[in-house]
């Protein structure tokens, strides 16, 4: 079988010592920041991205990749514990987590969510496994046309899932399709928005705007009000579920996962929605439905597998056609990029080893999430009663460090504070930062598509429309633009994202 | 006399991306546009200029006649001590050094919370620096000077 042969290839690469090394380090490095309160997964991989560049292209994906588990489950964690989400993802876990906490039952809730989160994360692994061969055939047929589509299809959906107004979204995509911009024009090598600075002539670095936008604006954001946190519980005992709990979360688990594999494909950050909807069938289904909000089970096993079963499926969009389906995405391409790995369908032929030593590691990475991390949430736990203000000055420490070791360019660190405060501000005016940075990451790819099925089709700009895989691509972005400005969805959509904040 | 209530986030928002928008429709406008079969370097960013300052002026015209919540509070002594301290380091790093760069640029950064004391603050400083020298400097062998032309002897 070519893909037992594929994934033992995958698996000899990831588990190689160092990789493994790496990738514990990873999954180590991004609970640490991800257990964080206010600081989500997005801000955490953007804190943590520059470390890793300093190794090989397989290690450093797999060690990001790492990150990304880690700061995932860490999220939860604090969502359970002190009942704040670092990211929307794990809002949901926070509901009923928090409540069994308060019940004296954290440790079972964090099982719980450790255990669904790795049944999912196997089963969707696979399910990459499986799919990313033939999604690659397909993606081979893709022209500048389809791929123009596809983006904005990908922009369109990440615009429907941020917070707030969908007008400030797309002016937020807007915005980072210019910033991505910036730099030397490919066709004709003019500097663009350069402001005659010469160091921005490769464009800005993308590290110093994701670690600006995200990192620095989430720091600023938590010196506001300067609050004590007060955490729940000071041990946590009671770790592993009883087999009630176990008979219970079953059938939530693998709802979950098959909710959260289907929904985490979509572009636009399917696994945000993954939970949301896991937790809505949850509580549909439910003989019980009136236990929902004080701590049901099914509450926290549902959509926190959901969660992890789409975090893992949008790999599939990214490996297969190089397109990021959320903002953690987008940075894995950034990383790609820099790594110099143009990420799209030729990846998984021309480099095997790297393509499915990241799909091994992303169920190795789970695995270590589930027999480290357990042991550790004492740890963790203490870690949570680390005043905040010797965490930032560190976290500043390394993202000098880090952001200026991608190029040794001293532009990029003023970059860094420059996206910070624009960053702060944003949010300040209730803008969310996501759209920005898929845009910024999509942008010159998004032009260069434009430019090149223009020149195609003779300056006809019916070719979006005539040829068929392209137009129903634009058909899906203009349906899901509609239905977010339809007043019933609206008002729907605005009552999800209320109650999570 | 009618009160003209207006939702003022809204409001700096819609008038941010306006004049962001505007920015951009200038400098794009100073570049080759080219025709759409050959687009210049001004094409596609003039198109998306124009529909961030549509956007901007829907956000705006929405902000009329509803009151919204206020901006809340800003971090202004966090921004105060936050943004300079990647900037410091940059500028700096050439010049000093990495070790001398750091260690200032995680002081300032510690002077961020209105709860940081001097003495802690100090130390914070000192093991921050310690650290990065053994794992970036020692460890993973970054290629940067420990000590610049500014403070050798």
């Amino acid at each position: 079988m070519e893909l037992f042969s594929n994934l033992a290839l995958g698996f000899a690469t990831a588990a190689s010592p160092e990789n493994l090394l790496f990738c514990l380090i990873g999954v180590l490095l991004g609970t640490l920041i991800g257990v964080l309160p206010g600081i989500g997964a997005t801000a955490t991989i953007a804190m943590l991205l520059p470390i890793t560049f300093q190794l090989e292209p397989v290690s450093s994906l797999i060690m990001l990749a790492g990150i990304y588990y880690g700061a995932q489950y860490g999220g939860s964690t604090t969502a359970i514990l002190i009942n704040m989400p670092g990211e929307s993802s794990s809002a949901v876990t926070a509901i009923d987590g928090y409540q069994m906490a308060r019940k004296g039952r954290a440790g079972a809730a964090l099982s719980i969510a450790a255990l669904g989160s790795f049944f999912a994360g196997t089963v969707s692994t696979f399910l990459v496994a499986l799919f990313a061969i033939p999604l690659t055939g397909i993606a081979l047929k893709f022209g500048a046309a389809e791929y123009f589509s596809l983006m904005i299809v990908g922009l369109v959906s990440s615009v429907a899932l941020a917070h707030g107004s969908v007008v400030k979204a797309l002016a937020m995509v807007s915005l980072g399709l210019l910033l991505g911009l910036v730099g030397t024009d490919i066709y004709t090598g003019t500097p663009r928005f350069t402001l005659g600075i010469r160091e921005y002539a490769d464009g800005l670095n993308f590290v110093a705007v994701a670690v600006g936008v995200f990192g620095i604006a989430e720091i600023l954001r938590n010196l506001e009000g300067e609050k004590t946190r007060s955490v729940l519980v000071q041990k946590v005992s009671g770790l592993w579920p009883t087999r009630d709990d176990f008979r219970r979360m079953a059938a939530p688990v693998l709802r979950g996962t098959a909710i959260g594999s289907a929904l985490g494909i979509l572009p636009g950050g399917g696994a945000i929605l993954a939970a949301f909807a896991s937790y809505t069938v949850e509580k549909r289904v439910s003989d019980k439905p009136e236990e929902f909000g004080h701590g049901a089970i099914a509450g926290v096993a549902g959509p926190e597998s959901a969660n992890n079963a789409g975090a893992q499926t949008s790999f599939i969009p990214l490996l297969t056609l190089g397109i990021p389906a959320n903002p953690v995405m987008a940075l894995m391409v950034g990383a790609m990029i820099i790594q110099g790995i143009v990420p799209g369908p030729n990846v998984a032929s021309e480099q095997p080893a790297l393509f499915w030593g990241i799909i091994a590691s992303m169920w190795i990475g789970n695995l270590m999430l589930v027999v480290l991390n357990l042991p550790l949430i004492g740890l963790w736990v203490k870690l949570l009663t680390i005043p905040y203000y010797v965490l930032f000055p560190i976290i500043m420490a390394f993202c000098s460090i880090g952001v200026y070791s991608v190029n040794s360019n001293v532009y990029d660190l003023y970059a860094v504070a420059f996206f910070g405060l624009a960053g702060y501000l944003l949010v300040k005016l209730r803008c969310e930062p996501a759209p920005l940075l898929l845009g910024f990451v999509l942008g010159p790819l998004l032009e260069e598509n434009l430019r090149r099925a223009m020149i195609l089709s003779r300056g006809d700009p019916t070719t979006f429309i005539t040829r068929p895989i392209s137009a129903t691509l634009l058909l899906i972005a203009l349906a899901v633009l509609v239905i977010v400005f339809l007043p019933s969805v609206k008002a729907k959509r605005e009552e999800v994202f209320q109650e999570e904040d | 006399m009618k009160t003209l209530a207006f939702d003022s986030t809204n409001a700096i928002c819609g008038a941010v991306f306006l004049i962001l928008g505007g920015f951009f429709t200038y400098q794009s406008l100073t570049l080759d546009l080219g025709t759409a079969l050959r687009m210049g370097p001004g094409y596609f960013p003039l198109l998306l200029a124009l529909i961030l300052m549509l956007l901007g002026i829907v956000v705006l015209v929405q902000s009329v006649r509803v009151s919204g919540e206020p901006l809340g509070p800003i971090a202004l002594r966090g921004m105060a001590f936050i943004l300079p301290a990647p900037v410091f380091f940059g500028l700096t790093v050439r010049g000093l050094g990495f070790v001398p760069a750091l260690f200032f640029t995680a002081l300032i950064a510690a002077f961020a919370s209105s709860r940081m004391k001097p003495t802690m603050a100090l130390m914070l400083a000192a093991a921050i620096t310690l650290f990065s020298v053994a794992v970036f400097s020692y460890a993973l062998g970054l290629p940067f000077q420990r000590f610049g032309p500014w403070v050798r002897f």
